[in-house]
């Protein structure tokens, strides 16, 4: 059976500090848009941390949430292209073909979580940027959507790795940026088709929740919710 | 019109097509102005990328596709109604038809440029052909978009046939009195039409043919518009009423514009004793069965979202109801139904004027309904964290300015090349004044050689 990639992503154990967004930039390729163009909603991050403020003051506490692609099993952004620049991989991946985008911007607007990013304009990188760009990953020009791969190329070169080894991957082999600079190591990455893999077990956590799985999308990330805010009295 | 002869209607009819006046002109180098703006503004985009637009996430559609559903649906206005009447055999239709057909052709040509002008990549729309590519890979029939593609290219097809079909004995007419370098166009055009009986009848059942083909292609097309947004699980769009109401939103600017188009020729191609009172009565009538149908339709889907408190949903109903788009909400209603509907109501006022200032407020109101149905759902999806705002930039705007441009400056063009009023159908119509057709006999059977005059 070929592997599920899944997150988990424990809310109790994230502080917020975006390193995420900063080593997914890094991996990825993503061009900075620059501060005027991000102020009228042209930045991309594939990953964000959105912060939701909880209570009544002073008795208020702030809730990080990083959100990214969820890689839904049932993708309102796949059906929707005309070109099929979106489509479900073999390892339940939303992959994007970029060559294929004509731009429609279909998927973007089906996508329940607005994670779906559009090149405006054709991507630019501040010096010394320029000179950090990955070559495993491909530049995207104007006019195409772009999106969170889970790094498909870490996990292509993990399978190819291990292909070549004649062997499985192993469990944790495999960490997108955003997982390996989690210090509080909140998001942990994996096979979900392996029940005993970390993040099967953690999915099956009683904190677990998908979001807005009342849509129906199957999300692949789980997040665990926060340990009730005032303990036992309000649990 | 009794007492006009064949020869008399020859002649007004023709009139248009004999000549061009200063003013005349002078409008139409404006209006092409304004569509050359628009052309360098869509160049300038695809040459900077769509950033010059105000397009931004989460609002990825915006004006392009505003227009783009307001063209399609105005374009509603010809074909359907002109098929409908033709089949219930409404005799007072016949000065009708060929000035709502027309609208049907350029309304959809120019609507069918948005999908193109909104792509982030323009030049590689032929994607969407089904043709066996070094690409090796089909377009995805499971898309709307490409249900739309198949939709409007059927519509067009069908509505180019539908308006040249009973264009032949007119355009034969001209050829006759042309000479010159125009008698080789219009021989060219008018396909060797000579009005022999055998092609009289070939032309009537073509035409009940067509009559009947277009209406079920005409409600698949503005369904299937509805469904690019009700197939995606957004907020207000994921609904089983938009398709006929998307339907009868099209009918209803359908209308408006014809009446508008028919009092605009009326006046400056001095029709006053060809489009009569009576056709803006009967147009009017049927524009306020559709002012009342839309009204029905905004209550119900409204009501049905209020009463089901879908959190994400009320975000989106209230901010339309109350908030920030508010303002273009209540100036939809009051264009759309609360002046209509009083002047379509009262027959005092529904006059060639009040009529005429009923459709330009719902042409209004249709657009703004469109682009109430987009950007407020666009900007307030699931989560909060991520809603923003959309406003246009120059560029959309001149764009959306050149498409009206376009528009009047296609009409005006039309209008002179072709008689604008079917000659051949008015003369069947003062042979039936005369010679009385036996009950339910079906009328448009019967003469055949009035083309020749």
């Amino acid at each position: 059976m070929a592997h599920q990639w899944g997150m988990v992503i424990d809310l109790d154990r994230c502080t917020g500090c975006a390193a995420c967004v900063v080593a997914c930039h890094a991996e990825n390729n993503i061009s900075t848009v620059g501060e005027d163009q991000a102020a009228r909603g042209r930045a991309k991050h594939w990953i964000r941390v959105e912060r939701y403020y909880e209570g009544e003051f002073p008795d208020v506490r702030v809730k990080f949430m990083p959100v990214l692609c969820q890689q839904c099993d049932a993708a309102p952004c796949e059906p929707v292209c005309p070109t099929f620049a979106s489509y479900h991989t073999i390892e339940g991946l939303n992959g994007q073909v970029y060559n294929r985008c004509i731009g429609t911007r279909y998927c973007a607007n089906a996508c329940p979580y607005n994670v779906r990013f559009f090149n405006f304009y054709n991507p630019e990188w501040d010096k010394p940027l320029n000179l950090q760009l990955n070559p495993d990953v491909s530049v995207r020009s104007v006019g195409i959507m772009e999106k969170c791969t889970f790094c498909v190329q870490r996990i292509k070169a993990s399978e190819i790795q291990a292909e070549a080894e004649k062997r499985a991957v192993k469990d944790g082999e495999i960490q997108p940026a955003c997982v390996q600079s989690c210090s509080p190591h909140a998001m942990v990455f994996g096979d979900l088709s392996d029940p005993q893999s970390e993040v099967s077990r953690l999915a099956r956590s009683s904190r677990g929740t998908k979001l807005l799985g009342e849509l129906g999308t199957q999300p692949k990330v789980t997040y665990l919710q926060r340990e009730s805010w005032h303990g036992a009295e309000n649990a | 019109m009794a007492q006009k002869t064949p020869e008399q209607i020859n002649e007004d009819l023709l009139r248009p097509l004999s000549g061009t006046s200063g003013r005349y002109l002078i409008v139409l180098a404006f209006l092409a102005g304004i569509v050359i703006a628009a052309l360098c503004s869509f160049f300038w985009q695809v040459y900077a990328g769509l950033g010059v637009s105000g397009l931004r996430s989460p609002v990825f559609w915006g004006f392009y596709i505003t227009n783009f559903v307001f063209w399609i649906g105005l374009s509603h206005a010809g074909t359907l109604i002109s098929a409908i009447l033709r089949l219930a055999n409404a005799t007072w239709r016949r000065p009708v038809t060929r000035c709502a057909e027309v609208i049907t052709v350029f309304a959809l040509s120019i609507g069918a440029t948005f999908p193109v002008i909104h792509l982030g990549r323009p030049w590689l729309a032929f994607w969407l052909f089904p043709y066996p590519s070094e690409r090796g890979i089909w377009p995805n029939i499971r898309s709307p978009l490409l249900w739309d593609f198949f939709a409007i290219n059927t519509y067009l097809i069908s509505s180019v046939t539908f308006l040249l079909l009973p264009m032949l004995p007119d355009l034969a007419l001209v050829r006759d009195r042309a000479a010159g370098w125009k008698k080789k166009v219009y021989s060219v055009l008018a396909l060797g039409w000579t009005g022999t009986p055998k092609q009289w009848n070939r032309l009537e059942r073509a035409m009940h043919i067509m009559a009947i083909a277009v209406i079920p292609v005409a409600v698949s097309v503005h369904s299937i518009v509805s469904w690019d947004f009700a197939m995606a699980p957004v907020p207000m769009w994921h609904s089983t009423i938009f398709a006929p109401y998307f339907v009868a939103g099209a009918i209803f600017s359908g209308i408006a514009a014809l009446i508008l188009a028919m009092a605009c020729l009326r006046k400056f191609l001095h029709l006053e004793e060809y489009l009569l009172p009576i056709h803006f009565e009967n147009l009017g009538k049927l524009l306020l069965v559709m002012s009342l149908l839309w009204f029905y339709f905004v209550f119900a889907e409204r009501l049905t979202a209020w009463y089901g408190n879908d959190p994400s949903e009320m975000t989106v109903f209230w901010v339309t109801q109350t908030g920030s788009f508010s303002p273009l909400f209540w100036l939809m209603v009051l264009c759309n139904f609360v002046i209509p509907f009083p002047l379509l109501a009262i027959k005092k006022t529904r006059t060639i004027l009040g009529t005429s200032i009923a459709s330009v407020t719902v042409v209004i109101g249709m657009w703004l309904e469109r682009y109430l149905i987009i950007v407020p759902s666009l900007s307030h999806k699931y989560l909060p964290y991520s809603w923003g705002t959309y406003r246009p930039t120059w560029v959309e705007l001149t764009i959306t300015a050149g498409t009206f441009a376009a528009m009047v400056m296609l009409y005006m063009i039309f209008s002179k090349l072709v008689p604008i009023i079917s000659i051949w159908e008015l003369k069947v119509g003062l042979r039936e004044e005369a010679h009385p057709a036996p009950a339910l006999a079906p009328s448009h059977t019967q003469p055949n050689e009035v083309g020749a005059d």
